[in-house]
């Protein structure tokens, strides 16, 4: 992990050094990809700190029974019900879900309703949906939506098999 | 644009502070730690995507996407689908030029797909939190879901017969 670290540390670092010399010099493309990131960077700054004051929130009014009876292993179809509905309200985009699947597993969830979770919060959120259908005609959407749905669903409780039997754990974003 | 989510997570904490003073700053805390926690993994997905982004212009996605065949065109969107990283307010917009260019269904399905269920950027991100192995097993599962969805639009707007 350390030697891990020390790769990352110098590959940002060399990131920022060539952007300022970029900067400095002029650089075209250099500070093209400069302004990428800054554009990147604004856009999760405004959705992030909501969703994890949102997850800490979450983490200390939400019973660990509530979650276990409508998303942990009792849940039946209702738990898939859920997560989709719960997707269909998630900001932003893949790595918005990851976090709030862990809080979902840290209280209970099971894992196939984790994983329908994460699929449905990429591709049935509820505002970019509706956008979508409003450019792309809505029999698109519509087929997206109820081909893509049971997929993500059974493929959840196939990977939730296989996992189960290799004592799969769950990490917070920790190891760094 | 992300109004209504201020609006939740203002109301949130305010319900929460007068609920139970001291359970908010425990939750502010959680968050907090949280955050910083997964920050540089965020860190190393924004400089990657902003390099990527640099090489593959939507200029030459345009291109590329209404090429010569029309599984040659699923292949390469699915593919770019998987590597590039796209708020959904560019790439819907973008989608919409490009069918009034004549670009498929099914082509233009499998680019937003891909886009949005496999993440090759997000993998750093991803993997802090489902580990390797099963990050990649997401994103080969994810990749097939798309072109199965792909087909299938592709049947019902009789592109493929």
């Amino acid at each position: 992990m350390k030697w891990n670290n020390v790769i990352k540390i110098i590959f940002i670092s060399c990131y920022i050094i060539f952007l300022i010399i970029s900067v400095i010099f002029g650089f075209n493309p250099g500070e093209e990809i400069g302004e990428n990131f800054v554009s990147f960077a604004l856009y999760m700054l405004k959705i992030l700190p909501c969703v994890f004051i949102l997850i800490g929130l979450f983490e200390v009014w939400v019973k660990r029974e509530t979650i276990e009876k409508h998303f942990g292993q009792e849940s039946g179809i209702r738990g898939y019900l859920w997560a989709v509905l719960l997707a269909g309200t998630t900001v932003g985009g893949l790595y918005v879900a990851f976090p709030v699947a862990y809080s979902l597993y840290t209280k209970g969830a099971r894992l196939s309703v984790i994983f329908t979770y994460i699929g449905a919060s990429a591709l049935c959120r509820i505002p970019m949906t509706i956008f979508e259908a409003s450019f792309m005609g809505i029999k698109f959407t519509m087929i997206r939506l109820l081909v893509s749905l049971p997929l993500i669903i059974v493929a959840s409780i196939l990977l939730e098999n296989y996992l189960t039997h290799r004592n799969y754990k769950m990490m917070g974003g920790e190891s760094v | 644009m992300y109004y209504i989510l201020y609006i939740v997570t203002g109301l949130a904490i305010l319900v929460s502070l007068i609920a139970n003073r001291e359970k908010t700053f425990r939750a502010t805390k959680i968050a907090v730690r949280r955050l910083v926690n997964i920050l540089p993994a965020f860190l190393i997905m924004l400089v990657l995507v902003s390099i990527v982004l640099f090489l593959v212009p939507d200029t030459v996605i345009s291109d590329y996407l209404g090429s010569n065949n029309k599984w040659g065109g699923v292949l390469f969107a699915s593919v770019i689908g998987s590597i590039i990283l796209m708020p959904g307010f560019i790439v819907f917009p973008l989608c919409g030029i490009l069918l009034k260019k004549g670009i498929l269904y099914m082509v233009l399905s499998a680019f937003t797909t891909t886009l949005m269920m496999v993440g090759v950027l997000t993998y750093p991100v991803e993997k802090e939190y489902l580990g390797i192995k099963v990050t990649i097993i997401r994103n080969v599962i994810s990749f097939l879901i798309a072109i199965i969805i792909a087909v299938v639009t592709g049947i019902f707007f009789g592109e493929i017969f």
